[in-house]
């Protein structure tokens, strides 16, 4: 049996993360989602997809549908199934490393296009899986096995560049705070368009920021208006990925609506009369 | 009876298109044509021209020698006044010698756009043979939707100003004509008469015409086209879709399969069917982006690291090409394979006459789950073809995998599994040998003792080389599994294999050697061009 007997919602494979580990949260927000698709009965409508690294195991922990894909390329992939089944819901999950190093073209595109998907990144800033080397939301000078003498680099600001590549949907969740990231996943899901949830995630074992985070982290102001760019965009500055910072906020920065591609660009399949094809065009 | 003219002019004076519209006319006449298209990799200036063959037989090659050389400019009268045949005629402006008809005038009075010239061309090219104006104008209606009026007008002008009688004629056959297309439409069309619904491509010359046709089409052939930001994301989208139950395909060149490899390997792990297609030119690099070489057999057969099964069939002309990619995707879903097909240049921009064996070729099809008890993406089946079920289905949770998995689909690093999991991928390479090994995947013709052995391309000289030396001609379909038995039975009683290519080290060779066939000579060309027919009939005759 693929689903443990006792909660059917997980698999028997043996979870592997550090003790500790920021995507215990993660798993918790999931399985609560899941729960709420479980008994809609629509979780055989649901598809996940990840890509490689530590992030991306959380696919074989859940009896669902998903695609285990390669380093980086989980947007590819969640756009290929949406093509084919939009009546699919698509959720994806990357590292770090995964969305803003390896595919970073990927995010952008997925953005820029309004892919009807929804994007979880595991933002330990660290390549956890290959043991501990900088990312591009490392804070600068931050030692990593790749970066002995400090990162010399200032990390992106994730949500600015989904802001400025016209995501519809752009969050910030906290692993530390699985009850609002389940809320987070669900409106995310529930969003028709390209929705973007950066999900801070301690690395217990390659970079502990549970202090960190616990002690900065607030929800936005119940006032702030997601459909509100220049909003959106300064709560965004707030804080700049490094490790100076007074306040991090977590909630949905920014949400609008504007026209799907697939309903742009897919074609309905249908038996094609090649004979008549054939003499209109090429006789 | 045949006749052979060269167009040449600059890049941007529409030599191509005139040469497909001389091309369709004459097939609609019930000539069997080829078009050869040699053009450098630029939007204007350089110099372009394009042969057009055309026969009472079957062609799929160019010869080097032409009746009629048509000059846009007089640069193409210096490269190729060596073409002509002694009775040959030139047409072109301001000749000294030759028929001159004053276009780039009639194209200023009319105040046409230069490009137009190439319709007064055609015009007076039309006269030269003997080609009724109303039959003309009845082309052009169909062939040149756009500014179809004006085109008609410095046609007309153009046909009544060219004097010096009659060339030749050229009579009508009485044999039913054939449509015409480029080997990519071919390509396109195979898939789409499997089953094809996505195909995603990054332009790359010379695959790009494979995207800009069902982009064009796509809504009546029902195929969603996209033109993604990378051929990375190409590949892992047409991934995607084909876990989520659509056929998908892939197109492209050397250097933007380069990128696709490491999604080849993700196929073969997770048993995604997908077709790719390669059109080869010269490489290494960006090489020669406009014109042919057989240089990429090795990298596709090998690509992607890690073991495992697939195919790689290699057209030589648009009936092939057609047939093989509708085979391409047949095979790749009844196997869960990537398969490749290896087209070059030659073979994608070249324009064929011929019937398409619309009936002949198969429709995809897949072992489905049948449902009851717990489903298994990669459940060990005694021939390694695990039953398949898609995301939806709420009796099955469907779960691919690039890591090595257990039969659920879950990652696994247990050593009994992984070598398990090996056995049961490569138990369909043996199914695949059983089908593919046959004679069916190796062309064979004629009873010689000398044999003139090529695969893709090279078909079209070499298959009427073969015929005019009264040898044996013997091509592979097939080369990934290598077809070994089906061409040791093709070559039985041969004397001496003469095997011909357009690279630099000897592919076929290579493999005809390591599969303990002998090889007596070997002909390559590798410098971008494809063989002529009077080239490779020179290069062999007396081996
Ligand atoms: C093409 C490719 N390059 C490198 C790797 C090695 N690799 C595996 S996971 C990983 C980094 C993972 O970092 P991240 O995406 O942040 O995930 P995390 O482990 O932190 O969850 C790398 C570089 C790979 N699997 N594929
Ligand atoms: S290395 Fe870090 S991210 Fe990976 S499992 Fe351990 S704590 Fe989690
Ligand atoms: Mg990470």
């Amino acid at each position: 049996m693929l689903a443990r007997a006792k909660d059917p919602l997980s698999t028997y494979a043996e979870i592997t993360w550090c003790p500790g580990c920021g995507n215990f949260g993660l798993l918790t927000a999931l399985k609560k989602v899941l729960k709420g698709w479980q008994e809609e009965g629509a979780l055989s409508r649901l598809v996940l997809v990840s890509g490689i690294g530590c992030h991306a195991k959380i696919v074989d922990y859940v009896a669902v549908n998903s695609f285990y894909a390669i380093h980086g390329r989980v947007l590819p992939v969640a756009w290929g199934i949406k093509m084919a089944r939009p009546e699919l819901t698509v959720l994806g999950h990357a590292g770090d490393g995964d969305a803003y190093g390896e595919g970073l073209a990927h995010l952008i595109f997925a953005a820029k296009r309004n892919l009807n998907l929804t994007l979880v990144v595991h933002n330990n800033s660290v390549y956890g899986l290959t043991t501990g080397q900088f990312t591009p939301t490392s804070p600068k000078g931050f030692k990593g096995r790749s970066t002995p003498k400090g990162s010399p680099e200032t990390p992106i600001n994730p949500l600015e560049l989904m802001l400025a590549s016209g995501a519809t949907f752009v969050a910030r969740g906290y692993a530390g705070r699985p009850a609002h990231l389940a809320t987070l996943i669900e409106a995310g899901l529930r969003h028709p368009g390209f929705a973007f949830i950066d999900v801070l995630q301690p690395c217990y074992t390659f970079f502990n920021t549970y202090d960190f985070f616990n002690a900065r982290v607030k929800e936005l102001p119940p006032g702030h208006d997601p459909t509100d760019f220049e909003a959106a965009l300064r709560w965004a500055l707030k804080w700049d990925y490094s490790q100076e910072a007074q306040e991090i906020p977590l909630g949905i920065f920014y949400q609008v609506s504007k026209p799907l591609y697939e309903d742009l660009v897919r074609v309905s399949p249908k038996e094609p009369d090649l004979e008549e094809h054939i003499k209109r065009l090429h006789s | 009876m045949e006749l052979n003219v060269l167009f040449g002019g600059r890049a941007g004076d529409g030599i191509r298109q005139l040469g497909q519209l001389w091309a369709r006319l004459l097939a609609r006449r019930g000539y069997r044509v080829f078009l050869y298209d040699d053009y450098p990799s630029l939007i204007r200036g350089g110099h372009n021209f394009t042969v057009v063959r055309a026969s009472e037989l079957p062609v799929s090659s160019h010869r080097e020698r032409v009746e009629i050389l048509v000059a846009l400019n007089s640069e193409a009268l210096e490269r190729h006044r060596w073409r002509l045949e002694k009775e040959g005629l030139i047409l072109g402006e301001d000749l000294e010698a030759g028929v001159s008809v004053p276009w780039k005038e009639i194209v200023k009075e009319e105040r046409a756009p230069a490009i137009m010239r190439n319709t007064a061309a055609l015009a007076s090219l039309a006269r030269l043979l003997d080609i009724p104006w109303e039959e003309l104008e009845g082309h052009l209606r169909r062939d040149l939707p756009k500014e179809t009026e004006l085109n008609l007008k410095i046609a007309h002008r153009s046909y009544q100003k060219t004097s010096g009688g009659v060339f030749r004629s050229l009579p009508v056959l009485s044999q039913e004509p054939w449509p015409t297309f480029f080997g990519n439409e071919a390509l396109a069309l195979g898939a789409v008469a499997a089953g094809l619904k996505l195909y995603v491509a990054y332009p790359m010359t010379p695959a790009s015409s494979i995207l800009h046709y069902l982009a064009l089409h796509g809504e009546t052939l029902g195929v969603t086209t996209i033109h993604p930001e990378n051929e990375i994301a190409a590949i892992l989208c047409a991934l995607g879709a084909s876990y989520a139950g659509w056929p998908s395909m892939v197109g492209t060149s050397g250097g933007g399969f380069a990128l696709m490899v490491e999604a080849l390997s993700l196929a073969g792990q997770a048993e995604l069917p997908i077709v790719i297609i390669e059109c080869q030119r010269p490489g290494p690099s960006t090489g020669v982006p406009t014109y042919t070489m057989q240089g990429d057999l090795d990298f596709v057969a090998s690509a992607g690291h890690g073991e495992f099964p697939r195919v790689v069939l290699a057209p030589g002309e648009a009936e092939e090409a057609f047939r093989l990619s509708a085979w391409a995707l047949y095979l790749a879903w009844k196997f869960q394979i990537p398969v490749l097909v290896l087209s070059d240049k030659q073979v994608s921009e070249s324009l064929f006459t011929t019937k398409l064996p619309l009936d002949e070729v198969p429709r995809l099809e897949f072992k489905a789950w049948a449902g009851g008890g717990e489903y298994q993406r990669y459940a060990l089946a005694p021939d390694g073809i695990s039953p398949l079920a898609f995301p939806g289905d709420p009796q099955a949770v469907v779960k691919v995998n690039s890591y090595e998995h257990d039969p659920y689909g879950i990652t696994t690093e247990e050593p009994e599994l992984i070598a398990q999991m090996q056995e049961k991928r490569f138990r369909k390479l043996s199914l695949l040998k059983d089908l593919l090994d046959a004679p069916a995947w190796v062309k064979a013709e004629g009873e010689g003792e000398t044999a003139l052995v090529v695969w893709g391309s090279t078909r079209g000289p070499a298959w009427e080389v073969a015929r005019a030396l009264g040898w044996r001609y013997v091509q592979p379909l097939v080369l990934e599994p290598f077809p070994e038995r089906a061409l040791k039975a093709a070559l039985e009683g041969v004397k001496k294999v003469i095997v011909a290519e357009t690279n630099f080290t000897g592919a076929l060779v290579r493999r005809l050697k390591a599969h303990g066939i002998q090889v007596d000579h070997q002909v390559l060309k590798y410098d971008g061009r494809p063989f002529s027919l009077e080239e490779l009939e020179g290069k062999v005759r007396g081996l």
